[in-house]
């Protein structure tokens, strides 16, 4: 392990005090991320939170927002940044490693194995039929994911943050735009617009 | 499969470059999958792809695991290794390189300033993910009273969301849908 990634060399600088207690081996991270991402049905952030901050110590709840922040702000599986970013922060590019495995490895194992049932059973009448009720129950969860990621917007009456969320919303959900060519645009643009009204409101 | 190219290359890419444009995690870049999965390759039909989604959010895990699935349909348990790893890889080694850059200059305003503009981006993806998942879910009153019920108990209560996929699959088993 390269000593130059201990925690204490990456937390420093901004928090003086609280060296995490608990430093995970690799092993502990592997099983750790295991646990939480089998116990996650429909997300594994709260399991994140409660392993990592609550149960294990490794991070303050600062830490732990800042990093998740971090990781939210990236492209890609939020949690699965996390991992690797949690990871690599205690034991190097090996604790990386070992975080996303445990994250990935056993839920994959179960996708497949659900996956190869449904592959050869899927045409059967009563799995169809469950199916299409968890479907309807799944599109309700999402939803209200989205609901709940909207009210802060609503209650700060952020009349430019909704405008580009509607914006994306139809040409996505109702145009069918490719993901790529939206993104080159909302992206700059969100950007643009973020940067000049904050400075208006700092200047 | 409808290209003679080797199936497991057009998954690497595709999601590679995915996961570079899945802004908030793996349910914003749904409509794209479904572009690519039934629009642009005919790996699966529309109910196929329905399915999928509902066996992603049964199982246990990250959400990214919709792409083991599709990785697995179109190409067996290769695929799905393959499909897993590509989406996860790029912004893995990012997020590691990010971190450790931001490490050093903690106080710099961007971060904040990328993740305002970046969240309503995510949220109108997510919502564009609900949309086509619900037109190709609900096809009936009923069902989408369903999805109604169960987005208004979650949203509401911090009731365990399993129990509402579970009461879905009675549901549906029951033949009310």
């Amino acid at each position: 392990m390269p000593p130059d990634s201990s925690p204490a060399a990456v937390a420093a600088p901004d928090i003086p005090a609280p060296i995490p207690p608990n430093q995970p081996g690799l092993l502990e991270l592997f099983v750790a991320f295991a646990k939480m991402s089998l116990a996650g049905f429909g997300g594994v952030l709260v399991w994140a939170r409660r392993g990592i901050v609550d149960q294990h110590r490794w991070m303050t709840a600062e830490e732990f927002n800042e990093t998740f922040a971090l990781c939210h702000f990236l492209p890609g599986p939020n949690i699965v940044n996390l991992s690797v970013v949690f990871g690599s922060r205690f034991r190097g590019i090996a604790g990386g490693f070992a975080a996303f495995a445990g994250l990935v490895g056993p839920p994959m194992v179960i996708a497949t194995a659900l996956a190869a049932v449904y592959a050869r059973y899927g045409e059967i009448d009563a799995l169809r039929r469950i199916l299409a009720g968890v479907a309807c129950a799944a599109v309700g969860l999402l939803l209200a994911v989205v609901f709940k990621m909207m009210m802060p917007l609503i209650k700060k009456r952020d009349a430019v943050g909704i405008v580009i969320l509607i914006a994306v919303f139809i040409a996505i959900g109702l145009f069918r735009l490719p993901l790529p060519a939206v993104l080159l645009v909302g992206i700059p643009l969100s950007l643009a617009i973020t940067y000049f009204m904050r400075r208006r409101v700092n200047g | 499969m409808n290209s003679d190219a080797n199936p497991i290359w057009t998954l690497v890419w595709t999601f590679a470059l995915m996961s570079l444009f899945a802004v908030g995690g793996a349910n914003s870049a749904v409509p794209e999958m479904h572009r690519i999965a039934v629009d642009v390759h005919h790996w699966m039909t529309d109910r196929q792809f329905a399915d999928i989604f509902a066996i992603s959010q049964l199982s246990p895990g990250p959400n990214v695991l919709i792409v083991t699935l599709i990785g697995y349909s179109v190409a067996g348990v290769a695929g799905a290794l393959t499909a897993t790893v590509a989406m996860c890889g790029p912004t893995a080694i990012l997020a590691y390189y990010v971190s450790r850059l931001l490490a050093r200059s903690s106080h710099s305003p961007w971060p904040a300033i990328i993740q305002a503009a970046l969240v309503p981006l995510s949220i109108g993806l997510m919502g564009a993910s609900g949309l086509i998942l619900a037109l190709t879910s609900d096809r009936s009153w009923v069902a989408g009273l369903i999805t109604v019920a169960a987005a208004v108990l979650a949203f509401a209560t911090r009731l365990n969301p399993l129990w509402m996929l579970v009461a879905g699959g009675v549901l549906g088993f029951a033949g009310v849908i």
